[in-house]
């Protein structure tokens, strides 16, 4: 079982890899949703995958019967989702109002933060007061 | 119990909110905001004044033991930042006060500013892993905000490559905590500092350095990774360029400096050359970006990324004295690089252009801002008495000491080439002599309240500065001790798991 849930782990990361590196924004965004659900999904198997068997502790027992999963890693998915949904939702909003602003979501076009400069050739006379 | 830890989280958290209700009155949230400062550059102060006097403090929320509760500690290290911290968010809130134009303030730049601090504080101080993940969010989704507040495009587009990038760098130190629980059944740092077998047994060990080098390198715009810093940094107006460039990519090599001393002590060769190469790339290509920069912030972003070159190579060494020199570099290194984008900020104000070679006649026009300059810039360079000497020269003295040539050398190239690139802002904007058209700029009618704001705080900045490198020993000391706490990392331990 394991296996299988880490060669899909590994699936969905080079998935979102490859979305990472397209030239449109909107790929992206999509390439960090599917890497935060790729991430979740290892650390769900780092809990060790179990089926039918909840960490519940029955009457009379002070441990669950093993083997149980453990359920803290569920808990910090749990914590990680709540937070990537909202830092999502701010990136969307921010690629949208990117392309509102300069009507492109090609991030080969991404500049203007970054302008290319001209070499500025009428510097050298200028000299330093002596 | 030491409720005292608390403060530093939970006063900027109040401060935050109380400057969100007081949304309506702008007098009322300047007022909460400065006094939120105050109170909190006293708890930083109360914390390495307690510190000092007990040694390693830690504190169980909600009297939790200590592996399954989240701890909060505060050794000589934690402590030393946050009372910087303090220190520069108050310099840089009455910047502010002048420094920020009416509609940001009106769309809650103060909240996000004191949230901002309390994700900082937070990550300072937190003894979990996953905790520290937390403040990291914590801390990224304030300053997105703050970064993207006043919506100009050239803000939207330096915030697309700050968002994406660090999202990404969330991803892999996120990973990297999934992995290191599944293996250890942990994630109190101090805990997993004794329980790091298994993954060792398995030979995840570098797997799981490098995805945290990967993810806090990052945030501290380390080489390779560190194209976003240059991009973002220059876009928001100076007040809140310099709390980022002067706090947030300390927040990612203090995780560094944390993770790899607690968790990973005993390096192997690969980790350690790996870190080296890596600081010595990042000093080298900081300083080139910084030589060929027209735009003073641009500029000062790129002598940001070459400065954390030389923290990571105090790491790299993994010896005390190597410890010491980048702990006491990340000290100063705070307070420098805030002062200059303060100063580049008001640089730009008094010659109305953002270009170096534009502007001149500071030094005739403005002689206090000169002299302010002076003392953060020539820090930057490595020139006595001014601190940035002391952290470099213990740095270089730690290299020769375990007879790493190149990196040493790199180090000292780098240090010239610094000095070059702040020679040449001097010459340019502050000898040289303005354009006729630029002349008007100069009387440009702040009143004097408004240059106050904005002079005092980067004048005390510099005064300080001086101060500190005039007298360095008690710092240095101070890091020195916090540096011996990272290598023999006993009494943190002991510290936080008790007896």
């Amino acid at each position: 079982m394991e296996q299988i849930i880490a060669i899909v782990c590994g699936a969905m990361l080079a998935a979102s890899f490859y979305l990472l590196m397209r030239r449109s924004l909107l790929r992206f965004v999509i390439g960090l949703i599917l890497l935060s659900n790729g991430v979740n999904l290892v650390i769900f198997t780092m809990g060790r995958l179990t089926r039918a068997q909840p960490p519940v502790i029955p009457k009379e027992a002070k441990v669950p019967p093993e083997p149980f999963a453990n359920p803290l890693p569920q808990a910090l998915i749990l914590t990680a989702i709540v937070i990537s949904f909202g830092l999502l939702a701010f990136t969307l909003v921010l690629v949208y109002r990117y392309f509102a602003a300069g009507q492109s979501i090609e991030s080969d076009e991404v500049h203007s933060s970054e302008p290319s400069e001209t070499l500025e050739v009428d510097e050298a006379p200028r000299r330093l007061p002596a | 119990m030491n409720t005292l830890l608390v403060l530093p989280i939970i006063v900027p958290a109040i401060t935050g909110m109380f400057a969100l209700l007081a949304r309506s009155s702008r007098g009322l949230q300047r007022a909460i905001s400065v006094v939120g400062a105050t109170v909190l550059l006293g708890s930083g102060a109360a914390v390495i004044y307690q510190v000092q006097a007990h040694g390693i403090l830690a504190v169980q929320m909600g009297d939790w033991p200590a592996p399954y509760g989240i701890t909060l500690v505060a050794d000589p290290l934690s402590a030393g930042l946050l009372a910087i911290t303090g220190f520069v968010a108050l310099a840089v809130t009455v910047y502010s006060l002048a420094g920020i134009d009416e509609m940001r303030e009106k769309y809650g730049f103060h909240p996000l500013f004191h949230l901002l601090l309390m994700g900082i504080n937070g990550a300072f101080i937190t003894g979990d892993i996953f905790n520290l993940y937390v403040w990291y969010e914590v801390l990224l989704i304030a300053s997105f905000a703050l970064l993207v507040l006043g919506n100009e495009e050239e803000q939207l587009d330096g915030a697309v490559k700050y968002v994406g990038i660090n999202l990404i760098a969330s991803a892999s130190f996120l990973t990297a905590i999934g992995l290191l629980y599944g293996l250890t059944g942990t994630l109190n740092m101090a805990d997993l500092a004794g329980s790091m077998g298994p993954v060792r047994e398995v030979g995840l060990e570098p797997v799981v350095a490098m995805l945290f080098l990967v993810g806090f390198g990052i945030k501290a715009a380390l080489f390779p990774l560190y194209y976003w810093l240059p991009a973002s940094y220059h876009t928001p107006p100076a007040p809140i360029a310099a709390v980022f460039a002067g706090l947030l990519t300390k927040v990612g090599i203090y995780s560094i400096l944390r993770v790899f001393t607690l968790l990973f002590p005993e390096p192997s060769g690969y980790t350690q050359a790996v870190l080296l190469i890596v600081a010595g790339a990042t000093m080298l290509l900081g300083v080139f970006g910084a030589l060929v920069q027209r735009h003073v912030l641009r500029l000062l972003a790129f002598l940001v990324i070459s400065a954390m070159g030389y923290v990571v190579m105090g790491l790299g060494f993994f010896t005390t004295l190597g410890l010491a020199g980048a702990i006491f570099y990340v000290f100063q290194d705070v307070p420098v690089k805030t002062s200059l984008f303060l100063i580049g900020g008001l640089m730009e104000r008094e010659t109305g252009t953002s270009q170096v070679g534009r502007m001149g006649g500071l030094y005739e026009h403005r002689p206090l801002l000169a002299t302010a300059f002076i003392v953060p810039a020539f820090s930057l360079a490595g020139f006595p008495p001014f601190p940035g000497f002391w952290g470099k020269l213990t740095l270089i003295q730690a290299g020769l000491a375990q007879e790493r040539w190149i990196i040493v050398a790199v180090a000292l190239l780098v240090g010239l080439l610094t000095l070059l690139v702040v020679a040449q802002v001097w010459g340019r904007a502050f000898w040289q002599s303005p354009e006729l058209e630029d002349q008007e700029h100069f009387g440009a009618g702040d009143s004097w309240g408004v240059r106050t704001m904005l002079q005092g705080p980067v004048a005390v900045l510099a005064v300080a500065l001086f101060a500190l490198g005039c007298y360095a020993e008690p710092l240095f000391s101070f890091a020195h001790e916090a540096a011996v706490h990272l290598t023999d990392t006993g009494p943190y331990i002991q510290a936080v798991l008790g007896g």
